[in-house]
């Protein structure tokens, strides 16, 4: 009876069945709606290229082919030199922006580090204000020869004042003090407590941040639109799909063919597939993580939202 | 060994208590050294460059050294920013700018809000979690990304809703040259990207409420309604005000790719997708117009600055635990 009583209750306190079924609805129609135009996307990229100069895209295609992927790989080179630039952005600079991210925020959740409150401000000021495009731009380029060439991808990126916030507020709420204080008396020296003590305990929050990163390199274009503007081979996947927004024969020129031999090359190359090709490579590496790494970046975002 | 070291010799006693008393924040210093330094030159170096706004900068062919240009050039007070507004321009970007990112505020706290809360209702949980995974999954995109989803369906030649304008005999839309649409895409591109993340971070302030309030709220008699109105609101209340002064503080600040990409850069749509961010790079990169740029850049800045500060003393006045700093 009291069992009975007790759901009777949590049924009361639920919506009814006929407003459930309308949350069903509106909640499945957005989210399919997040997830279609990647489905969309696929299917393009197999869809023959006959069947779209005929019908346009679409979600039946009058025929299915792997002509633009197999294209893809075997024709322009590019393709693997851009896919190649996009992962070694990636994993250099996650590597490096975590770990300069985790010193940082170390250092500022020490609450026994002389200049902590100078160091906070330093960083923090940076999300408030800023030089602005053209005095960043002239610096990174004409000081510090961030120029056509790899730095140029991955130094602007590495430090983000909120990941700081982030990766200190882990340490705060994971770490206990008297873990570094015990470290230092048994003689454990800075860097020791914070590589052999510190870093296990913390590595969920490492692990968020890294991910953090690793969505920042991979997903970044501007950066290539800013400061590569001639040597392209450099270009990673995403400012390779940038380009070929506006201009679509930068794909047979990728081909490396040039004047009536590269308009040749164009009117066999499936184009429109091709285009879709990129997305998807690009697309892929994250769908297939994704569903892992969800957790630790709801985990990170809802840390980091509660409070700098 | 050497622990026992000083009880031998006490002179070296406070000579090695001095030496550990500086070098522990040395060390310490170390480690935030990396990032600082980063700080110094990409953050701190370019603001000294803010005086190019006040200039009339010429770049010398003989000595092409940024710094050497900067000193040479005339100053010329507040007259970049007099030839900015001079221009339509101005006016456009500044508009679009502050109407798109009062749209995004707004329909950016509703939406998600009422998403989670929707979600939190979901009694099924594989059900919500399934929700979840499909709303958050465009957060994840590039823009550019984004940018050839929307073209699929509405590219010139073969998108998906052009060629059903076309069997169907009706006139075809050119999307990417007709500026009416576009305000209504480009506030739906940026929601489509960022409401499951919004909700995501709503719903877990949600899960986070302890039910007990729930229970007495409903043993008090009060609908659900009232239940999402005196208990779920309250207590999402810090986290809105948070999302909602960052919101303000950049209400000056466009997302460069969501302006720029999505319409695929398309000129004939510059007034209803210019703003300030993509002015400042088209002045900056296209016409290489420093002065108009720069002065741009500045304005767009001080007041970002001011509207955060602005935003945040606000929120401290009527709750001090909700503001950020």
């Amino acid at each position: 009876m009291a069992v009975k009583g007790k759901k009777k209750n949590l049924r009361l306190n639920s919506v009814s069945p006929g407003a459930e079924a309308v949350i069903y609805v509106i909640l499945g129609l957005f989210a399919l709606c997040c997830i279609i135009p990647f489905v969309f996307v696929i299917i393009i990229s197999f869809s023959a290229e006959s069947s779209i100069r005929s019908i346009g895209y679409s979600f039946i295609p009058q025929a299915w082919s792997t002509d633009a992927f197999r294209y893809a790989f075997r024709k322009l080179p590019q393709i693997w030199r851009s896919y190649f630039n996009s992962i070694f952005i990636t994993v250099v600079g996650t590597a490096l922006s975590t770990f300069m991210c985790a010193l940082y925020a170390y250092v500022l959740y020490r609450p026994d580090f002389k200049f902590r409150g100078f160091f906070n401000f330093f960083s923090f000021f940076t999300m408030i204000f800023g030089g602005g495009l053209v005095p960043t731009y002239i610096v990174c380029k004409q000081v510090l020869g961030l120029n056509e060439n790899y730095a140029a991808l991955i130094v602007p990126l590495l430090v983000n004042p909120f990941n700081i916030i982030i990766m200190r507020t882990f340490f705060k709420s994971s770490v206990p003090l008297e873990l570094i204080e015990a470290a230092t008396i048994d003689g454990s020296g800075e860097y020791n407590t914070l590589f052999r003590v510190v870093a296990p305990i913390a590595k969920p929050g490492v692990a968020t941040i890294a991910l953090l990163n690793a969505l920042v390199f991979w997903n970044d274009w501007y950066l290539s639109l800013l400061y590569i503007q001639r040597n392209k081979v450099l270009q990673p996947l995403q400012a390779l799909l940038m380009e070929l927004q506006n201009n679509v024969e930068y794909l047979s020129r990728m081909s490396g063919q040039m004047g009536a031999a590269a308009i040749n090359e164009a009117a066999k190359m499936p184009t429109q597939s091709l285009r879709m090709v990129l997305v998807v490579l690009i697309v892929v590496p994250i769908a297939c993580a994704y569903p892992f790494f969800q957790r630790y970046i709801v985990a990170g975002l809802s840390v980091g939202s509660v409070k700098g | 060994m050497s622990r026992r070291l000083p009880e031998t010799n006490p002179s070296a006693r406070p000579n090695r208590y001095r030496f550990s008393k500086y070098k522990k924040p040395l060390v310490l210093l170390t480690m935030a050294a990396p990032t600082a330094i980063w700080l110094l030159l990409l953050r701190y170096l370019p603001m000294g460059g803010i005086v190019l706004a006040f200039k009339d900068y010429k770049v010398n062919p003989r000595n092409p050294s940024f710094i050497s240009n900067l000193i040479n050039s005339k100053w010329v007070g507040l007259n970049n920013f007099k030839f900015l507004f001079m221009t339509d321009d101005a006016k456009i970007m500044f508009r679009n700018t502050l109407a798109y990112n009062i749209v995004f505020i707004i329909l950016g706290i509703v939406i998600p809000v009422a998403f989670a809360i929707m979600l939190n209702e979901v009694t099924k949980k594989f059900v919500a979690k399934a929700y979840q995974t499909m709303m958050f999954f465009p957060y994840f995109l590039s823009w550019v990304v984004v940018s050839y989803f929307l073209n699929a369906f509405i590219d010139g030649q073969y998108g998906m809703i052009t060629a059903m304008q076309r069997a169907a005999g009706g006139d075809v839309t050119n999307w990417y040259t007709t500026m009416g649409p576009w305000p209504y895409i480009i506030v739906f591109a940026n929601l489509w990207k960022n409401v499951g993340y919004t909700t995501v971070l709503y719903l877990s302030a949600i899960t986070g409420i302890d039910s007990t309030q729930y229970e007495a709220a409903a043993i008090d008699g009060a609908s659900k309604w009232q239940q999402i109105w005196y208990v779920t609101i309250p207590n999402l209340r810090t986290m809105i005000c948070i999302l909602f002064i960052m919101n303000v503080g950049k209400i000056f600040n466009a997302d460069f790719g969501l302006f720029y990409s999505v319409p695929m850069n398309s000129g004939a749509l510059y007034p209803v997708t210019q703003v300030i961010d993509t002015y400042v790079y088209r002045a900056f990169m296209v016409t290489g117009d420093i002065a108009k740029s720069s002065a741009a850049g500045l304005l767009q800045n001080v007041l970002g600055f001011i509207c955060i500060l602005t935003a945040n003393g606000i929120v401290k006045k009527i709750d001090a635990d909700s503001s950020m700093f």
